[in-house]
């Protein structure tokens, strides 16, 4: 490089570490204005925002339908809601809160931002099938809404078969269409990820040199591209047996309703480790920043996270233990499932490894992380109880099961979603949010998460079924202090939806590097500009090395040398 | 830094700005390929898990059914994939060999083939719908005494597969179509010949296909003499 | 950074040939010994034909035998995943009967 080179590679250098932040360079948000400028951007980072939108759309879609829930069952007796509303409610609370909240939220949209900046790429493999993604989305759901308003179904989200294909009075082939486009959304966001993470990595960054939330999303792009393509045949067949009645999923012609089951199984449960493993590594970022540690066992928890993806698609069928599945099989799936939950283990005791001895911050992104670790700990260990054989008998069904994923879910995955965004919101809007209203809302989710779901346990161990809009009275003591949590919950989501918009106005401006972090994504400006890096970075040391040269306290200075 | 030579007109710019060479555009564009063809198994491969459930609980039915698919349309339809896979891989040779005039013949002939089996399918289906064979209120069970629930089934899969395959076959020629156009304005060169070469991929993925597809269906019902009660 | 795009390798006509014609001749032989029955060797020998003309198609049409092992990795994985589904799906259905 001649020496004029080099110094304007310094040049860029000293610009790019966020120290211009405080006049008006162009960032990814003013890099063109106005409507087309959006819906037709092929720019990963503002395909990001479009997500976050729509999904926070859903979201509350989503939340609606709780709350109606919830309300009813306050109250033994059917008297907020008839039985067939009920029915459709927890159906459609299922199939938006899964497949338009759940399964895109970190992926589409931490996903999206972080992936290529992480790895030090100005965009992903395929920015324009990462736009087609999005409106594939954004029809699906547009398609899933109108069928909902236009009467909706009561199949339960399962789609169990003959109900669903047969016997049902509602919409079902109209949602199954919807369904379908939506998965092609999940594919195609797997398959840009696992291309762009295997192929466009900066010079010198190794596998073992990846932070771990891109392994995290690169074990969840294998489950979506290997077990999306599995729903999307088995929800056209029962499209096709609702309106040609073939058979294969009616047993008075000839067909077996538990082939529907193995068959929905063998993704939805893949499903389920699509919506916690971006969650898990989130918080290994979150965790590794405010303990100003590297994080314990950095290779465990990579190889733990293929572990779980593949592991993940050999137990399915611990959801059809009573279904009718011979017992052999069922033993099978039991023993997997109980070895399935290993990885998850080893990940917890790696974050409490990192934990010990580390300089503890309690920001609010490492009150969500620690929300996670202690409430996914406890929805994991509940689906021991559901992976054997011998006590799922009694709990299947009940609202243990309810607890158990809302636990996981909700109690994991989402608090992870909150702990990331609020992680990276200053470097993708370059503002902060207020700390105080944000620590209050996560203890208020806290709070308001367990006096909803921790009494759902009781009641399924009581014995109260699912999907049932009354109940016998000796359940309602448990059920008032359920919907009181919903409604505390519902309050800890709506604060931050207000303070997180609040702030992309008034929020206090921030740097390139406002909580210290090692990690590509901290080198550049916050907002980021529209191709990320002036020039690729190369990568000379390894993740997350925190307590190198912290002592002098380089503002966010990572190893880096600039290329050409 | 890769090697540019000076391009000839009509060729397409090198490389897309967010790689960093056109080498690391092709291996992506390849791999995204393979990555999409992996989910194209698994997609099929839902409908080859009912059928080989099904094939297992009632063998007599399948077989029964078998007898009455046109195994000789079936099999010159795979005559005619296979062949049509041979002239794509020669098409893709032409671009590597800088011989313009054999990419472009094949790719034609290519989707000559396509379409000569997509013809020869339509033929098959209205012979079926002929014989109330498809599935819906009109499907004649009594023609297949004690199983015809059974072979309801095995027509329900059997137009389910083979459509959804015939599906791919009319996306096939549509991209087909695109790459010859490209073709004829030297976009393709040995240089780069990527965008040929993952068409490639997807037409012999849809020919493997029905390299499954013909025996699973069409020669099951040897029992009764294939093609027994066509 | 390599110069190449890839290892650009031209296959020899005679390869492409020679697995042309061994696809015809596997179509034939499926044909032919579908006619024959073979009681329970019938399903066997229609699988070991229909796979070998498949991996003929793989490795020589598809280049799959002169790629990355990346890609060799993606085959395999996509088939593994494919045979995961079939074969523990058919181990409920195989063992319905036992108790």
């Amino acid at each position: 490089m001649s020496s004029s080179k080099a110094s304007a590679a310094a040049h860029q250098l000293e610009h790019s570490d966020g120290h211009g932040s405080g006049h008006e360079n162009e960032t990814y948000l003013n890099n063109g204005y106005g409507w087309k400028s959006w819906l037709f951007t092929v720019d990963h980072k503002r395909i990001a925002i479009l997500y976050l939108i729509s999904i926070s759309f859903f979201f509350a879609i989503g939340g609606a339908f709780a709350t109606m829930m919830r309300l009813e069952l306050a109250t033994p007796t059917g008297d907020v809601l008839q039985s067939d509303t009920y029915n459709k409610l927890f159906t459609m609370h299922g199939v938006v809160m899964i497949f338009f909240f759940l399964v895109p939220s970190i992926p589409a949209v931490l996903g999206n931002f972080l992936v290529p900046i992480m790895i030090g790429a100005k965009d992903l493999a395929f920015p324009k099938i990462n736009l087609l993604s999005w409106y594939i989305y954004m029809v699906g759901g547009i398609a899933t809404l109108a069928v909902a308003l236009t009467g909706g179904i009561d199949t339960g989200w399962t789609f169990y078969t003959p109900y669903s294909s047969a016997y049902a009075n509602t919409y079902v082939a109209a949602m199954t269409v919807g369904v379908f486009i939506t998965g092609f959304s999940s594919i195609l966001t797997g398959l840009n990820f696992i291309v762009t993470i295997h192929k466009m990595r900066a010079p010198g960054l190794t596998w073992f040199r990846l932070p771990l939330f891109i392994w995290a999303q690169y074990a969840t792009s294998l489950i979506m591209v290997l077990a999306t393509p599995v729903i999307a045949t088995t929800i056209f067949l029962v499209g096709l047996e609702r309106i040609f009645h073939i058979g294969i999923f009616d047993p008075t012609l000839g067909g077996d309703p538990v082939l529907f089951q193995h068959l929905f199984w063998f993704y939805s449960h893949p499903a389920v480790y699509i919506m916690i493993l971006p969650g898990m590594g989130v918080v290994s970022e979150i965790i590794a920043c405010f303990t100003r540690k590297r994080v314990f066992g950095y290779s465990f928890i990579a190889f733990s996270s293929l572990a779980i993806a593949v592991l993940g698609f050999l137990v399915w069928g611990h959801h059809m233990f009573v279904a009718g599945q011979s017992a052999y099989a069922g033993i099978v799936f039991s023993v997997i499932s109980m070895m399935v939950a290993v990885p998850s283990a080893v990940k917890v005791f790696n974050w409490t490894a990192t934990l010990f001895k580390g300089t503890i911050e309690l920001t609010t992104p490492m009150l969500y992380a620690l929300n996670f670790i202690g409430l996914f700990t406890i929805g994991g260990l509940t689906g021991l109880f559901l992976a054997i054989m011998a006590t799922d008998v009694h709990l299947t069904d009940t609202y243990f099961v309810v607890a158990h994923f809302h636990y996981v879910m909700v109690g994991g995955m989402l608090m992870a979603y909150l702990g990331g965004l609020h992680f990276w919101w200053p470097k993708m809007f370059g503002r902060m949010y207020p700390e105080f209203a944000a620590k209050f809302s996560a203890v208020v989710v806290f709070v308001g998460f367990n006096l909803t779901f921790f009494p759902q346990f009781l009641l399924g161990y009581m014995g109260m079924p699912r999907r049932y809009h009354t109940y016998p009275p000796e359940y309602q003591v448990l059920n008032i202090l359920s919907s009181a949590g919903a409604s505390i919950l519902a309050i800890g989501y709506i604060i931050p939806a207000i303070y997180m918009v609040w702030s992309l106005k008034w929020g206090k401006k921030v740097g390139a590097n406002p909580w210290d972090a090692k990690g590509l994504e901290w080198t550049i400006q916050s907002p980021p500009t529209t191709h990320n890096f002036d020039s690729i970075p190369v990568v000379t040391e390894e993740a997350y090395a925190y307590g190198e040269e912290d002592s002098t306290h380089q503002h966010g200075q990572k190893e880096v040398s600039v290329v050409r | 830094m890769s090697a540019e030579h000076a391009l000839p007109h009509g060729v397409p710019p090198p490389t897309a700005h967010h790689f960093v060479d056109l080498h690391q555009q092709e291996e992506s564009e390849k791999l995204g390929m393979w990555a999409f063809l992996i989910t194209e198994v698994m997609f099929f491969g839902a409908m080859f898990t009912a059928y080989v459930v099904y094939r297992n609980l009632y063998p007599e039915a399948f077989m029964l059914a078998s007898s009455h698919l046109n195994w000789k349309m079936g099999g010159a339809n795979t005559i005619v994939l296979i062949v049509s896979s041979l002239t794509m891989a020669m098409a893709i040779r032409g671009a590597q060999t800088a011989k313009r005039g054999v990419m472009l013949v094949n790719i034609v002939l290519t989707m000559l083939l396509g379409a000569t089996f997509l013809v020869v399918k339509y033929f098959e289906y209205m012979e079926k719908w002929h014989h109330h064979l498809m599935p819906g209120p009109s499907f004649d069970t009594e023609a297949f005494g004690v199983w015809g629930p059974q072979a309801r089934i095995f027509f329900s899969l059997y137009f389910a597969m083979t459509g959804l395959h015939a599906f791919h076959m009319v996306v096939g020629l549509g991209i087909m179509t695109w790459v010859f156009l490209k073709a004829r304005k030297g976009h393709f060169t040995p240089q780069r010949y990527v965008g040929i070469e993952i068409t490639g991929l997807y037409w012999h993925f849809v020919d493997l296909v029905w390299i499954f597809l013909f025996p699973m269906l069409y020669l099951l019902g040897a029992h009764y003499g294939l093609g027994a009660h066509t | 950074m390599s110069t190449h795009t890839h290892s650009n390798h031209v296959l020899p006509l005679s390869v492409y040939w020679g697995v042309f014609f061994a696809l015809i001749i596997g179509t034939v032989l499926t044909v032919w010994t579908a006619t024959i029955d073979l009681g329970k060797w019938n399903l066997p020998i229609a699988l070991a034909i229909a796979v070998t003309k498949a991996l003929f198609v793989i490795l020589y049409f598809m280049h799959v035998k002169y790629s990355t092992k990346l890609t060799k990795l993606f085959v395999a994985a996509g088939f593994i995943w494919f045979l995961i589904m079939v074969l523990i799906t058919m181990t409920d259905y195989s063992s319905r009967g036992w108790l």
